[in-house]
């Protein structure tokens, strides 16, 4: 899994925003969500399970299956229902 | 709220959305209602608001009229609301961008959608299996590729419609895997000439599949998907006429995401939380709330309309807004040639309604697919439960969802069941022998999403505590 998967012929964005993710800085397309952002730069294990300590990542991309939830603010927020804002700070839950 | 509403419409997908131009048009104030930035549903998805100059692609030129046919209705649209709760009579419960919100009126059409059936495979925890419907949303929505080499597995038709997008962006799509056996697709073909436009839709995608040489497996389906950060290869092999694995050759094929989806299934919380009755026809996705010919519930002044009534596709879904809305201006006690209305609509859905349900009915998955969940599978994937578990407290006398549910927590992790519960009652089913209605539906009880208790709570201090007076000795 290498590159960005964005596709060019998708349009125009507007503007690139930056973030970051367990403290690594990151850029994503100003409007679209933490989930896609994430997803599309490769970033897609979004936690590691407790049961079986495997990685898992967002599934559902409708705010259904709460595998994509992550840290924002301090508060545990399902990443595909979240734009990404300039400055936003997100972390994998422990 | 400043003037009282006839009708809450709860979802602005093609359902919710005829349902609410229709009831507007009919005279009636209407509250809108969803989740969603912007009206659309899954279907007439709106592009991200970052994204401008997308491609006008058929789905997103008709999205963007009925934005603009909303907006221009006069009904008032609450958007980003995340319904959490409910009550008969009705009020609608929701926290949003600025808060909590209720709304309340006499009248309420649920028009929900359907979720995606997931059948868990082995290794289908591992980060870049995706649902199929959830593809839908990173390429219409965000334009984002799935992957660079996509395995697109499952039943039915969006199997077909995701690897045509996928093509179309320039992707590569490594293999279409579906559960049906090609005859079961042309078992269907009565039922698909009814909208011969539809058919000649899905012969495009099926073209543009084969242009691009892409392997279409038929009766086939994931035995394994291996990786350690992520997918990297997929196994997959023969199903018989039941989908249940055979012992033909597996092939092993080099990919980097897997798309997984065995059809829709009605989103039936609300209604159940309503206390609507249902019944299960599995021709339409399982389990569906009872209707009258208004597509009123057994619940008096509770409508239900689009795919939440049974999975009959999009196509029909606005047909079924517009029947239930003029059920509700005739409960209203509006008169006029209402009733003329319905006939004539009633007619239009049906023939609609006969294609969506074929395609419904070819995704639907016979019970014999359970044997595609192996014994160390995870099934729940919120509380991390494998079949293994599941069986054991089966086995043990957990044969109803909420027996299992109390049993081993299956269902009760943050999803609600929503992803799990499908497949929990497919293993009850295979390990009793009883009905799906012995096996009843997962419990529908407040808070439907997760919402942040504060948000909730609001601001208050203690001394804003309210302290009922003492009671008289």
């Amino acid at each position: 899994m290498s590159g960005d998967l964005h596709i060019g012929a998708a349009g125009v964005w507007r503007r690139k925003v930056s973030f970051s993710f367990d403290g690594e800085q990151l850029n994503a397309y100003e409007g679209e969500t933490l989930a896609a952002a994430l997803y599309a730069q490769g970033r897609r294990t979004l936690r590691i399970s407790r049961d079986d300590d495997g990685p898992r990542g967002a599934f559902c991309f409708m705010g259904i299956c709460q595998e994509c939830v992550v840290l924002i603010d301090g508060r545990q927020t399902e990443a595909c229902r979240t734009p990404v804002r300039e400055g936003l700070v997100a972390e994998r839950l422990r | 709220m400043t003037a009282p509403l006839d009708l809450i419409v709860l979802g602005a997908g093609p359902a919710g959305a005829a349902a609410a131009l229709k009831a507007r048009a009919l005279g009636l104030s209407v509250a809108l209602i969803d989740e969603a930035p912007e009206p659309g549903g899954q279907v007439y998805r709106a592009p991200s608001a970052g994204l401008v100059g997308a491609p006008a692609e058929a789905d997103r030129v008709k999205g963007d009229e009925l934005r603009a046919r909303l907006k221009a209705s006069g009904a008032s649209l609450h958007l980003n609301q995340r319904v959490w709760s409910l009550t008969a009579g009705f009020s609608v419960i929701a926290i949003g961008p600025d808060g909590p919100l209720t709304l309340e009126a006499p009248n309420l059409i649920v028009a929900p959608g359907a979720v995606e059936r997931p059948i868990p495979v082995s290794g289908w925890t591992l980060p870049g299996v995706i649902g199929l419907a959830g593809a839908t949303v990173l390429l219409k929505s965000h334009g984002v590729l799935p992957g660079r080499r996509v395995v697109v597995a499952g039943s039915g038709p969006l199997l077909l419609l995701v690897a045509s997008k996928i093509v179309a962006a320039g992707g590569e799509v490594a293999a279409v895997v579906d559960a049906a056996p090609r005859a079961s697709w042309f078992g269907r073909l009565g039922a698909m000439a009814a909208r011969p436009d539809l058919m000649a839709k899905g012969g495009r995608w099926l073209l543009q599949l084969l242009k691009a040489r892409v392997p279409l497996h038929s009766g086939a389906a994931i035995r394994a998907i291996h990786g350690r950060d992520g997918v990297a290869s997929v196994e997959i092999g023969p199903v018989d006429a039941h989908w249940r694995p055979t012992p033909g050759p597996a092939r092993a094929i080099e990919a980097d995401a897997v798309c997984l989806g065995f059809g829709l299934l009605p989103s039936t919380e609300i209604t159940r939380l309503l206390g609507a009755r249902h019944r299960y026809e599995p021709e339409l996705g399982g389990w569906l709330p009872e209707v009258g010919a208004s597509l009123e519930t057994s619940v008096p002044g509770l409508f239900v309309a689009g795919d939440g009534g049974g999975v009959r596709g999009a196509d029909a879904a606005p047909l079924s807004g517009e029947l239930a809305a003029i059920g509700v201006a005739r409960r209203l006690g509006h008169s006029g040639d209402l009733e003329q209305q319905a006939i004539a609509v009633t007619a239009r859905w049906r023939r609609s309604a006969r294609f969506g349900a074929a395609m419904s009915a070819l995704a639907m998955p016979p019970p014999g697919a359970v044997a595609m969940i192996g014994a160390q599978t995870t099934v729940c994937r919120c509380e991390g439960l494998t079949r293994a578990t599941l069986d054991t407290a089966i086995a043990a006398g957990a044969w109803t969802l909420a027996d299992l549910k109390a049993a081993t927590r299956c269902g009760m992790g943050p999803c609600g069941g929503r992803v799990c519960g499908e497949a929990a009652a497919m293993l009850i089913e295979a390990a009793t022998g009883l009905s799906r209605e012995a096996i009843g539906q997962p419990s529908a009880r407040p808070p439907l999403r997760p919402v942040p208790l504060a948000a909730i709570a609001g601001d208050f201090a203690y001394d804003d505590l309210p302290i009922p007076a003492p009671a008289p000795l």
